[in-house]
């Protein structure tokens, strides 16, 4: 047993939800006890969905445990089946229905003989993946079921298109971001005459997974869902996968010469060409003309990070944690494109906690992996960053410190599904990275400046409380230390209190004085 | 008409279960701000806790007072032993918490595991000299605010004995309410001299009631039958049948039942509450004559059906997870009286409801308001049908005369907002419409 307060990670069937909920046309049902139908709300409430949400309970309760859940799972499925005709009913087991063990797979096969809809049994432990790991299982165990029943009825669809075409994986519901992230690509794609044949899951249908082969190639921009299926598509239909993440004015370049590379040993591989890839050829884009372009005039976060106002940015400390995929791309943002000092880059996701390592050595001072929000607090506590990225958690962390955090990975609260335009991905996306760093840091030096100049706050000093708790009750600051404390400006008092204290701790004096504190600042 | 005023009983029907609700597990949100010092232990897995970090919303970061003893795969298969993992924990609660009482919440997984909670609480108890509470408010047997249910009817338990000699019949009221419900409905008792002698639960879980069987009780909440079940077989206490305190009709009805059980004259009852009705005119001219559908995730519905049918509103449908008809009977009559004096048909009333038929019934009755969950809500909403969403009733202060104006202020909401947008800029015609006219006036 593990005391828990706070999960950066949602249980293994949400993630199950998020990519079935995704696809059109495909009907979710938990195997679940009441009250678990709780992904409905947070779809209906954070994402604003205007459609009930594809997932229906077919609940467990006392009768079930008595008798097994059989006839009633099965008759769920064969109702909403008649009811609403998706193409693919996926059943999902939960924690509880996992400990129950019943046969779920015969259920499925005993759906599947009275109903043409397909059916499947979602292929996750609850006891062993997350939210992130599930939907990555599960995202590649429907496209590979419908690749292989196609390819049994031959109607795989393996014909390269003529021109450049790739298959976008990992968009869906509940996603940080992904429908602007989403948009922005395409803009690129779309710029570098690359066409779009397939999105997953997000809008698809399963329908359209029997074209995924006839693509060139793959992009799997989120780390946390999409690579099994992009290693599945190598494996067996060789294509080749472009799994950077396009975030960041550099990574977007880095990423658009993978893509490049990619192409040009495919053309090249081309014998015979046909006439739309010949034209397609002498009216390509330059891609090195393309990235210039983009990264000094459309994206200004390059301009930005040279622009004066950057500088005060430089060797500032900050903390960044998040998902791998946001943690790693937003520690390169700071500290390749903006100067600033990561002193601590950490991610919840333990499960690719090497990569992490790997990505980012030599970026940042310290690695924290975990899912204990309260070791995150800790940190952040102890570094005294001037901004954090992360979480919605870190945000309130940084509340309590009085220290500016903005939000790069979920887990988000609503104020994160944002009506207007706001990708993570490509070069508005490094714009608008660009001003969610600015602003948590002008936050900061603001607040420094009216503290210097006395512009709120006018009641502390006229009064002895201290607004940072004293680390141990057995401390007393005396008149005039006290006094010299109020000089310094209140972003940094709280850290420079602790200071004091500490060296008066060590040694071994009760009652600080001014001599004290300056001993301290020496000391230091 | 007259076959409704002939046929004199209420019909119920059950459906499949299959309807939207919050876990059980969420009472924990309410009930650790309502007893100081408490701990919860959430005994469960993710899920559980996935769940209440998203229904208590910010309430998570105010550092509560719950925590989720998350199972492990070792602990489900039986390699870990639940004692000694349990011991651990709340140790580990107590030092840093130290709390007062800790209540441990089983979940759908305990059951299915059959951890012996009930089995272990009294041992632990005495080694770590803390009282542990055991309530298993689940999804497998309970729906949504049935959860406080569980925990109150562990609570009784632990009341302590009253002294005996005092002949002299004691009221306690119980049901989870905020301690200024509690005060305004103990000084409303008191204008007809009867004292509150105790709540449950209390503040503090050192201020339990003392019971006795010269105890009487009544309920605040319609969802309370466990623990009145208890408090009569177990600790031989009186239940006042009653119509929940609820809108003032409902409260009117309530005072007067404990008036007639104590044998007192109810003073200025009646002007009483007419004053408070005439203070809701405005409000009730507003919703005199709409339609209102209860798809039912609570168990206030019953209570809130009634309110509304009197302030003059039709009922098509009251869903409700669970109706414990001996619990509510005085608030079924009621219902019935007041569908009787409003000439009014009874409205059809869904135990276990299934929200896939129900929508379609919404589909086809359409009316003017659905109270239902959030699962719902904005759905409907796209399909211009307006929602409330069920779950304020739960959070909000809805006891009592001063809270029926806080009732009809948010049952009206919704159609207070529709007006206001005055017209429905989804709508492309309308949009267009008064676009047209603006460039009009330009």
């Amino acid at each position: 047993m593990k005391l828990a307060y706070w999960m950066y990670a949602g249980p293994a069937h949400i993630g199950t939800l998020r990519v079935a909920s995704s696809f059109k046309n495909v009907h979710a049902i938990m195997h679940a006890p009441l009250g678990d139908d709780y992904f409905n709300v947070l779809r209906s409430m954070l994402e604003r969905s205007r459609d009930f949400t594809p997932v229906t309970t077919s609940i467990v309760d006392r009768h079930v445990l008595a008798k097994g859940s059989q006839v009633k799972v099965v008759e769920n499925t064969i109702k909403k089946a008649k009811a609403d005709f998706p193409d693919l009913v996926l059943l999902t087991p939960t924690c509880t229905s996992s400990i129950l063990q019943e046969d779920l797979t015969n259920f499925v096969e005993q759906a599947k003989n009275t109903i043409s809809t397909d059916v499947l049994l979602a292929d996750v432990n609850h006891y062993r993946v997350n939210e992130f790991q599930a939907a990555d299982r599960t995202l590649e165990q429907i496209i590979k079921y419908y690749l292989e029943k196609e390819q049994k009825k031959n109607t795989l669809q393996t014909k390269k298109t003529e021109t450049p075409s790739v298959n976008l994986f990992g968009f869906c519901t509940l996603g940080f971001h992904t429908n602007h992230d989403f948009r922005e690509l395409k803009r690129i794609l779309n710029d570098l005459d690359i066409k779009i044949l397939n999105v997953f899951p997000e809008n698809a249908t399963v329908h359209n997974i029997k074209s995924i082969p006839s693509a060139w190639f793959n992009i799997i921009p989120y780390r946390e869902q999409g690579l099994l299926c992009g290693e599945y598509l190598k494996q067996h239909f060789n294509m080749p996968y472009v799994s950077r993440t396009p975030m960041g004015a550099l990574e977007t370049s880095k990423w658009i010469q993978d893509i490049k590379k990619i192409i040009t040993t495919q053309t090249n591989n081309i014998t015979a060409k046909s006439l739309a890839l010949k034209n397609w050829e002498k009216n390509k884009k330059d891609y090195s003309l393309y990235i210039e372009e983009q990264t000094r005039f459309f994206s200004q976060s390059s301009w930005f990070s040279k622009s004066i106002d950057c500088q005060n940015l430089t060797g500032k400390k900050v903390v960044v944690f998040g998902d791998v995929t946001h943690a790693v791309a937003m520690t390169k943002i700071l500290v390749k494109e903006m100067g600033v000092f990561v002193v601590c880059a950490g991610t919840y996701c333990k499960h690719d906690g090497d990569w992490f390592r790997e990505q980012l050595q030599g970026y940042c001072r310290e690695f924290i992996i975990t899912d204990d929000f309260n070791e995150v607090n800790k940190i952040i506590a102890h570094y005294e960053p001037a901004a954090i990225f992360g979480t919605q958690m870190e945000r309130h962390s940084g509340k309590k410190l009085g220290i500016p955090c903005g939000v790069i990975s979920a887990p988000v609260h609503i104020q994160n599904f944002p009506l207007g335009y706001r990708p993570f991905f490509g070069y508005e996306g490094a714009n608008q990275i660009a001003d969610l760093i600015y602003n948590s840091f002008t936050l900061g030096m603001e607040d420094h400046l009216l503290e210097i100049f006395g512009g709120h706050d006018t009641s502390f000093s006229n009064s002895n409380k201290l607004d940072t708790p004293t680390i141990d009750s057995s401390l007393t600051w005396d008149k005039e230390s006290l006094a010299e404390l109020q000089n310094i400006p209140g972003f940094v008092r709280g850290k420079v209190k602790r200071r004091v204290e500490k060296f008066a701790l060590q040694e071994n004096v009760t009652l600080i004085t001014r001599e004290i504190l300056y001993a301290a600042k020496n000391s230091a | 008409m007259t076959n409704i005023q002939k046929s004199n009983s209420l019909n119920f029907e059950c459906e499949t279960g299959n309807y939207h609700t919050f876990c059980p597990i969420g009472c924990v949100s309410w009930l650790y701000q309502k007893i100081e010092n408490s701990f919860f232990l959430v005994i469960g897995t993710k899920t559980c806790g996935y769940f209440l970090q998203n229904a208590l919303g910010v309430m998570i970061f105010a550092e509560p007072r719950y925590a989720m003893a998350e199972l492990e795969e070792a602990d489900v298969s039986a390699q870990l032993n639940d004692y000694t993992e349990l011991k651990r924990l709340c140790y580990q609660i107590q030092q840093t918490q130290n709390p007062s009482v800790i209540v441990w919440i089983g979940t759908c997984t305990t059951e299915i595991i059959k951890m012996d909670l009930e089995g272990i609480a009294p041992k632990l108890e005495q080694e770590l000299g803390i009282p542990i509470i055991v309530a298993r408010a689940n999804g497998l047997d309970y729906a949504f605010t049935q959860g406080e249910d569980t925990v109150l009817a562990a609570l009784a338990y632990r009341c302590p004995d009253a002294e005996i000699d005092s002949d002299e019949p004691q009221l306690v009221l119980f049901g989870s309410v905020s301690d200024s419900i509690c005060t305004q409905l103990s000084l409303e008792l008191k204008k007809h001299e009867i004292t509150v002698n105790g709540w449950l639960p209390s503040r503090n879980y050192s201020d339990l009631p003392k019971l006795s069987k010269n105890t009487f009780v009544s309920g605040v909440n319609p969802f309370l039958s466990r623990t009145a079940t208890i408090l009569m077989r177990r600790r031989k206490c009186r239940f006042i049948c009653a119509p929940f305190p609820i809108g003032p009709d409902g409260t009117l009805a309530w005072i007067q039942k404990i008036c007639s059980v104590f044998n007192k004259k109810p003073i200025n009852l009646e002007q009483t509450a007419q004053k408070v009705w005439a203070t809701l005119a405005d409000f009730v001219t507003f919703i005199e004559g709409k339609s209102v559908f209860f798809m039912g995730d609570n168990l206030l519905e019953i209570s809130l059906a009634r309110f509304f049918l009197r302030c003059g509103m039709i009922v098509y449908e009251i869903g409700i997870p669970y109706l414990d008809k001996r619990y509510q009977s005085a608030e079924l009559d009621l219902l019935r009286l007041t569908c009787q004096e409003k000439g009014v048909p009874f409205p059809r009333i869904v135990e276990k409801p299934d929200s896939y038929n129900q929508i379609q019934r919404i589909r086809e009755l359409s009316p003017d308001l659905v109270i239902t969950g959030m699962a719902h809500a904005n759905p409907l909403e796209a399909r211009n049908i307006t929602t409330k969403w069920s779950v304020e009733f739960t959070f909000a202060q809805i006891h009592g005369f001063n809270s029926a104006r806080d009732i009809l202020e948010i049952v009206t909401r919704p159609l207070r907002r529709n007006i206001n947008l005055q017209t429905d800029i989804l709508s492309t015609n309308s949009f267009v419409q008064e676009a047209g006219d603006f460039a009009l006036t330009m």
